[in-house]
Order: structure tokens, then C-alpha cells, then sequence
């Protein structure tokens, strides 16, 4: 059967790709969030995952608000990036991993979650950046991806409640999928942070500690928590935590952090990178 | 979680057909579009080629056969606009599918009808 | 604290559906800024490009001016808006300091503080 094996939180800002691509990595401002990564790489490169469940949020490349998806899955066996208007390098294609995607679109949608399954998806920043972070050089072609994005930017959009539940659903969908695939799901996304109106620029260091704290220990307390009451805490961005909190819902039994490194701020926001391993459940 | 089932004559489009069937549903769709009909009636083979249909999707179209094509894939709302292009009626696919004339699934849909 | 009441958060135009229908024209503006030559037709004729896509003439205006604040109250998206800055050559901390009435030195250093927890 397919498992899960951990699971990581990591920023997905476009400011961390066009430092990637200009070679900033060592400089005073991007050297303490960089000095973050060789432990978690080490970790994918040792455990050596098949597949990658991607949880982000797409920022107008493949969706507009003409139709706007309150969850979407990709279920395609590859996906493309595309120019998204303001200069971070377009990347090589992602490979997917279609059969394990359809199962998990139909488990989702027998458990209630009616998503929006898409055969094609161009795939922004919001999925690029968080590979490229973990295999530097876009070296994440034998990795497959299964995309699954979630409505950060329209309200209404999802409630932590929900997104927690269906993590939980794809959780469970992965353990019911028969080939034996090794599994890590990453919550992408920023931490607190505000882009738009005049309190842009706004940071909540303790927040964000206290969620990823949570996110080990007790993540059905952040479930408490509305997207408004997100906003309001955590800056309008701040919603963005939902996908963190999705990441979390596919883990089950005792959750240990093996490794974390906060560092607030990069461009706007403040990043959280955590890994995360899981009691794996019973063969 | 439920397993799919076996209707006879009836083909699900389910995740592994959608899959099979993207680039014939994709071509079809297309077919919203007046210049894309042109197109494909301009030149059948460079329009299959351009949507890199399956060596099966290309044969059920040139045969104009409804059933090999929901086999390979073929969602009904996509095939319809095939159908449409070909200047057929619903009742004309139904009577391509069924082996029967269009006037006899015309009257095979109205005996239903009766109480 | 966790109810899912609409609230008004200062300095804070949450993206709901109010906005979203507002907004709608100039957002799809925005979201074709995707593409070069969308770009390059807006810089070479803004407000044929504006009429393009029947933006109101505050949105015009907002867009003429540079305006982000005005863009957000009159419905834009900061994710389609963040295109628009792009086309502008304008970054994250531009566009921050555009907003907040700052300096983009001074809004970097708030934003410093807030990342230590200072603030």
C-alpha cells in the first residue's frame, strides 16, 4: 500500500525563486532562511519519497475568478508553468502521477469533498518554488507530483476545519491505494502576512510560532479559527496557513518535529520550514 | 469507497477513461469554435495529429463509430459536438449506437414515453 | 476571536464577494497581464487597453495614478494587482511602501521589526 512517510511546511514566495535565480542564496538577507534547507533535503534525499502531495494556492496563473475552485486536484501525468506577468523564470515541466490521483479524487469525493478535478493545470509559484527549494537546479524530475490547490484569495473560501479535513480524507485515501509508493505531502505557503492595503507589511512572529507548535502538537486548535479570524491575526495573506494546516491533517498518531527553522522577514512574510514525521500506519 | 459497475452498454466515463480520453474530448470541444470546424474538415489527419489522438481515437473517428469512441474515451457532451459538425441529431447518434435506423429509435423513444 | 463574523479590519480590504464582482473588469485586466503581448499593448495605449476590459473610471483612474489603495477599494485582487506592479517594475516592498505612505527603506525596516517580534 501507498504511505506516507512525513510531511513538510515551507514558504512558496517568488522572491525566493528570483534569489535562487541570481545566486543570492549566502547573502546577509537570504542566508539565515537558505541555512534553513540542507537538513530537509538531506531527509528527501535519504527517505527518497515517490510521490509529493502539494497543497498551495494558485495566484492567477491557471485560475481566475471566473471560475474559481474551492479545492482543485491534479490528476495529469504533467504539468507546465507559464509566464506568470512579472519575471520570476519560467521552469521545466513537473511530472505527475496520474493513477494515484484519480484514486485520490474519487476517495475524496465519496467522502464528501466534491473537488474540482483538473487533467490539465498550469502550476505557478506556489508549487514551483517549494520543489526547486528542496532539489535545487530543478532537479525534481523523478519525483511525481500531485497538485492540490486550495481558494486562498476569494472569500468565501475554505475554513481550517475543512482544509484540516481533507487532509485528513487524503490521508486516508493514500493508505487505501494499493501500490506500494512512499508519500511525503508538503504544506506550502507564507506564514503571517499582508500584501494589500494600508496595514500591509504586517508580521506576527508569535503567531507563527505558536502555529507551528500547534501544527506538531495540537493542530485541531487551529481549527478554532475562522479565515476571518485569521486575517485579522495573522494579516489577509495569513489565510495562506490553511494549506499548512491541510499538510497536517494527512498525518496521523504521534507527530514529531525533526527539524524547524522560522525567519521572518523574506520579501513580506514570515517562513516557517518544518519536517514533520508521523506514526506509519499498519501494513 | 464504491466500485465502479458494469451496466452493459453503458461505458462510465470514470478517472482511467477520462484519462484515455483527453485528447479526443479535447479535439471535440474545440469544435465550439467555427474556424476550429474548418479546420478539421479541411484536413482530418493534420487536426487528429494536432491533438495527438491514440492510433484507436483516430480510427473510431474516420469509421464515424460513437461506440469505439466512448471505448476509447469519448465523453458524450464532447462526441455531440462531432456529431453536430457532421450535421447529426441525437436521435441519428442514438440510432448509430443501437444498430437501429434514426426513424426506429425515434419510435423506440417514443414507445418508452407511453404509460 | 474564532467566529466567521464579517469584521472590518483596518487598513484591510478583504478580497469577499462585494469586491469580487466590483473588481471584476479589472482584475481580468490584470490577470491578462500573463501575457507579453497583453503587456506590451497595455504600455503602448493604457486607456484603450482599460477600455478593453470596460474598467470604471475610478478604476481608471486608480490605474492611471498608480494609485494601490484605490485599486483595492475599488475591488482589486492583490494577486492580479501584483501583475499590474510587475508590468510597473514595482516589487513587493515597493508596492508596500506605495500603500502604507513609507519610504521603501522604512517600510523594509518595519518589516525587520515585525519579523523580530518588536513591533
Amino acid at each position: 500500500m501507498a504511505n506516507i512517510i512525513g510531511g513538510i511546511t515551507t514558504s512558496h514566495i517568488p522572491a525566493i525563486a528570483n534569489a535562487m535565480a541570481n545566486g543570492l542564496e549566502d547573502t546577509p538577507y537570504w542566508k539565515p532562511f537558505f541555512d534553513g534547507y540542507p537538513p530537509v533535503r538531506d531527509w528527501l534525499n535519504e527517505k527518497k519519497p515517490d510521490v509529493i502531495i502539494l497543497f498551495y494556492n494558485d495566484h492567477g496563473l491557471e485560475f481566475f475568478i471566473d471560475k474559481k475552485p474551492t479545492f482543485a486536484i491534479g490528476v495529469a501525468d504533467e504539468y507546465h508553468n507559464a509566464d506568470e506577468g512579472w519575471g520570476i523564470p519560467t521552469i521545466p515541466p513537473v511530472t505527475g502521477e496520474s493513477d494515484l490521483s484519480w484514486h485520490i479524487a474519487n476517495s475524496l469525493v465519496e467522502d464528501g469533498f466534491d473537488m474540482t478535478i483538473c487533467q490539465e493545470m498550469k502550476v505557478d509559484h506556489g508549487l514551483t518554488v517549494p520543489l526547486n527549494l528542496m532539489w535545487p537546479g530543478h532537479n525534481y524530475g523523478h519525483v511525481k507530483v500531485i497538485p492540490v490547490c486550495i481558494n486562498c484569495e476569494q472569500h468565501p473560501m475554505p475554513q481550517p476545519k475543512r482544509t484540516f479535513a481533507l487532509g485528513q480524507a487524503i490521508g486516508r485515501a493514500v493508505q487505501s491505494f494499493d501500490d506500494d509508493l512512499k508519500v511525503a505531502v508538503f504544506g506550502t505557503g507564507g506564514m503571517s502576512h499582508q500584501l494589500d492595503g494600508e496595514r500591509a507589511g504586517i508580521i506576527n512572529r508569535e503567531f507563527d510560532l505558536m502555529c507551528l507548535d500547534k501544527l506538531v502538537s495540537d493542530p485541531e486548535d487551529l481549527t478554532k479559527y475562522s479565515n476571518f479570524d485569521l486575517a485579522e491575526i495573522a494579516g489577509a495573506q495569513g489565510v495562506e496557513l490553511n494549506m499548512l494546516i491541510a499538510m497536517r491533517g494527512c498525518l496521523i498518531g504521534d507527530v514529531k518535529e525533526l527539524h524547524r527553522n522560522y525567519h521572518a522577514p523574506i520579501s513580506n512574510t514570515g517562513s516557517g520550514l518544518m519536517l514533520l514525521e508521523h506514526t506509519m500506519p499498519e501494513k | 469507497m464504491s466500485q465502479t459497475v458494469n451496466i452493459p452498454g453503458t461505458i462510465m466515463l470514470d478517472g482511467p477513461m477520462a484519462t484515455k480520453g483527453y485528447p479526443l474530448n479535447k479535439m471535440c470541444y474545440s469544435f465550439n469554435n467555427a474556424a476550429a470546424r474548418n479546420e478539421f474538415k479541411e484536413d482530418e489527419e493534420a487536426y487528429y495529429e494536432k491533438f495527438k489522438l491514440t492510433e484507436d481515437q483516430r480510427d473510431a473517428m474516420r469509421k464515424r463509430d460513437v461506440i469505439a469512441m466512448l471505448e476509447a474515451g469519448g465523453s458524450i457532451y464532447y462526441l455531440a459536438k462531432f456529431a453536430g459538425l457532421l450535421g447529426l441529431s441525437v436521435q441519428d447518434v442514438g440510432g448509430l449506437q443501437t444498430g437501429m435506423s434514426t426513424e426506429e429509435f425515434k419510435a423506440f423513444l417514443v414507445k418508452q414515453g407511453e404509460v | 476571536m474564532a467566529t466567521n463574523e464579517k469584521r472590518d479590519i483596518p487598513g484591510t480590504y478583504l478580497f469577499d464577494s462585494t469586491m469580487a464582482k466590483k473588481g471584476y473588469g479589472l482584475n481580468k485586466m490584470c490577470f491578462s497581464f500573463n501575457n507579453q503581448e497583453a503587456r506590451d499593448e497595455f504600455n503602448a495605449d493604457p486607456d484603450a487597453y482599460c477600455d478593453k476590459f470596460n474598467l470604471t473610471e475610478a478604476q481608471k483612474k486608480a490605474i492611471k495614478e498608480k494609485d494601490i489603495i484605490a485599486m483595492l477599494r475599488e475591488g482589486g485582487s492583490i494577486y492580479y494587482l501584483a501583475k499590474y506592479a510587475g508590468l510597473l517594475k514595482l516589487n513587493m516592498q515597493d508596492i508596500g511602501a506605495l500603500q502604507t505612505g513609507m519610504s521603501v527603506e522604512e517600510f523594509k525596516d518595519m518589516l525587520v521589526k515585525n519579523g523580530r517580534g518588536e513591533v
